[in-house]
């Protein structure tokens, strides 16, 4: 007999436990038992403490451990459908904005595109160096023949990080004014950072279709928006007490106190915030070419599944690439922000 | 005179059930007993002092007096654990978010001892942030901010950014900004003492000179004795949350109440900071070696008197003779008094 039985037999729970016994499906350790002609029993390996499968073998009422995985399974599958009718429409207008921007980028002729990607550059960063820097790498592209799926990863990156923007801001905000929201929010950020990257991608499988665009944009969304909302926090959390006292002390509103005080004081750690951001959508926007997001991810992804060295190194260095210029960029603004508070 | 800003029976004690300890400090519990027995922190007790209207009130007081903690009584930054604090005759703690904004922002403006400017904004839009909270006219914001940067000696520094400004210049800006604010009270924490000596002497100077044209209602706190008795009409002192003396500063300075102000007061150039009036006797006799003000300090007279303490001058407060100084007496009244000893003949 198994390891627990005196265990609910002094209990009395005997009579609950083998109440509608049926043949439960053998566990792993049976089948291999049984594979080995030892017969059903399992001799209990090492461990000393109750493991699941050890005490389904006294009871059956207790599930094993696959039950586990399976009941998780079946859970999230039962609550599919309504998860779906409340998601699908929320989510609905990601796709059309994903969608839209990849129309744009795809299809805006180069003598469009790069002038405004220029215009850009020079408009939030006001660096020569950094605008020219800019022209070398999208002439770079060009002349690679990879000028259009830099394109496609570069809309998808600004898509995002304008999403992760416009949410992780006001949450980071939220989170500064509220001791118990920021201890509630944490360990969620926590968890959305240390989840592995592809793990985000199971659920959202089940819940759309793969070739709906939203389906990584949210994986992407998710993934990134986690700095933007911690240095916000942070950022207003750090503003200088006694400028806060004295917007208290001349009588300023709620409201004019966060725009006119705590968000440009707070400014630069949020631009760093957004600097993450960008870095984080592009760092997974590779792993969602696996579910059809187009860009650089595709010829990565090319490149590992036909062992095609070349078409994946060279994908992966543009991705360097972008991620060097998007930095850049993004840092030259963050400078910009910084030095205007503090100007020498 | 009825005071413009009236504290009755302030007490303040730190901690999560604050207000049930009340009667216990009203009892008599002192500030180690309240910590050792209830881990409450007793910050502020029975205070009662008034500030009359056009005068500079000063709260003196050590590190950990608690007076920063009084200041931000007046305007509520911090709320009372009891006691009232009326402001024309308005009890403050009456007052709900709305109207208390609306009486830090039309009543009492303050000054800080770290300037707390905004960085991110210029000195002019720093002097012109009372207004624009209060959504005047863009016009009128220019106007009145330019006029008090003007007033406070900042002329074609309205451009520039705080940090491009030198401590004082920067608390310039925020005495200026308090005075955009055209209130009639101000409340200065520790206004001038980040700054280096000179310079706090030139501010106190600016102040005192705003002073004599605007008349405010100022409650000015400070750790610096020299500075309190420069400025102040009344003052108030302040040990371990309680006030020990309060009164006008040159008889704080002639009749220390305890030990703990005679020690303070010891250190005082007394020749500089008393005045004739506070040392001399009514008229007594008829011939005098000359005429002196009232409001001279006893240092004038000593230059004056070529120290030969056998003269005796009459008193002048304009045209009116208000009494006679006696050099013996003045030179009396330089020894501090210790406890036990009587040096006040």
């Amino acid at each position: 007999m198994a390891r627990y039985d005196a265990f609910f037999d002094t209990l009395g729970l005997r009579d609950w436990c083998d109440a509608d016994k049926t043949d439960a499906p053998l566990s792993m350790a049976q089948l291999l038992a049984q594979a080995q002609g030892d017969g059903g029993e399992v001799e209990t390996p090492g461990l000393p403490f109750p493991s699941l499968d050890e005490l389904h073998q006294a009871c059956s009422k207790i599930g094993q451990t696959r039950d586990l995985t399976e009941g998780l399974e079946n859970g999230f599958l039962s609550i599919r459908s309504e998860l779906k009718y409340v998601l699908d429409p929320i989510t609905q207008p990601l796709s059309w904005m994903l969608d839209g921007t990849l129309f744009v980028f795809e299809s805006a002729p180069w003598w469009v595109m790069m002038p405004a990607l220029l215009l850009l550059t020079w408009f939030v960063s006001r660096s020569r160096a950094v605008t020219w820097f800019v022209t070398f790498v999208l002439l770079f592209f060009a002349f690679i023949d990879h000028y259009e799926v830099a394109m496609q990863t570069l809309a998808i990156v600004f898509v995002c990080t304008g999403i992760s923007v416009a949410f992780g801001v006001p949450i980071g905000i939220g989170m500064s004014k509220s001791d118990t929201a920021q201890r509630s929010i944490v360990p969620l950020l926590d968890l959305l950072q240390t989840l592995p990257t592809f793990v985000y991608l199971i659920p959202l499988i089940f819940l759309f279709p793969v070739t709906e665009s939203k389906l990584y944009g949210i994986a992407i969304i998710l993934y990134a928006i986690v700095p933007v909302i911690r240095l916000t926090d942070l950022g207003i959390r750090l503003v200088d007490k006694d400028v806060i006292e004295a917007a208290n002390a001349f009588g300023l509103t709620s409201w004019q106190k966060l725009t006119r005080v705590e968000l440009p004081l707070a400014l630069p750690n949020i631009m760093a915030g957004v600097n993450q951001t960008i870095m984080m959508s592009l760092a997974m926007v590779v792993i969602a070419s696996l579910v059809s997001a187009p860009g650089l991810g595709v010829l990565v992804l090319r490149g590992i599944r036909a062992l095609d060295l070349g078409v994946g190194i060279v994908a992966g260095l543009g991705i360097v690439l972008l991620a060097v210029v998007l930095d850049r960029v993004s840092k030259a603004a963050l400078n910009r922000v910084d030095t205007r508070a503090k100007t020498k | 005179m009825t005071p413009k800003v009236s504290i009755r029976g302030l007490y303040k004690i730190f901690g999560a059930d604050a207000k049930s300890l009340v009667p216990l400090v009203q009892g008599g519990m002192d500030k180690a007993t309240l910590l050792d027995q209830h881990r409450h922190v007793l910050g502020l007790q029975d205070i009662n002092v008034d500030m009359q209207p056009g005068e500079i009130t000063v709260i003196m007081g050590l590190s950990g007096s608690g007076k920063s903690t009084l200041i931000r009584h007046l305007n509520r930054l911090i709320d009372p654990t009891a006691g009232e604090i009326l402001v024309d005759g308005t009890d403050v703690m009456s007052l709900d978010g709305d109207a208390l904004r609306q009486m830090r922002q039309k009543r009492m403006s303050m000054v800080f001892q770290k300037f707390a400017l905004l960085p991110h904004k210029t000195v002019l839009e720093n002097a012109q942030l009372p207004l624009s909270v209060q959504g005047a006219e863009r016009k009128q914001q220019d106007e009145e901010g330019r006029k008090w940067l003007a007033r406070v000696g900042l002329d074609g520094f309205e451009g520039r950014y705080p940090a491009q400004l030198s401590g004082g210049m920067q608390q310039r800006v925020g005495i200026a900004r308090a005075l955009t604010a055209n209130t009639d009270i101000m409340l200065m924490d520790e206004a001038f003492s980040a700054l280096d000596p000179l310079i706090r002497t030139d501010m106190q100077n600016l102040l005192l000179e705003l002073q004599k044209e605007l008349q405010k209602t100022i409650i000015f706190i400070t750790h610096d004795l020299d500075e309190a008795l420069k400025l102040a009409d009344h003052l108030v002192i302040l040990k371990d949350g309680a006030v020990v003396q309060q009164g006008e500063p040159q008889g704080i300075l002639l009749n220390p109440a305890d030990p703990y102000i005679e020690d303070f007061v010891s250190d005082i150039n007394r020749a500089r900071v008393l005045r004739v009036r506070s040392v001399m006797r009514p008229l007594s006799r008829d011939s005098f070696d000359g005429d002196v003000a009232a409001n001279s300090n006893l240092e004038d007279m000593i230059g004056l008197s070529d120290g030969d303490t056998s003269l005796t001058y009459r008193v002048m407060d304009g045209d009116e003779a208000v009494g006679q100084l006696d050099m013996k007496d003045l030179v009396k009244a330089l020894v501090p008094r210790v406890s036990g000893q009587d040096t006040a003949a």
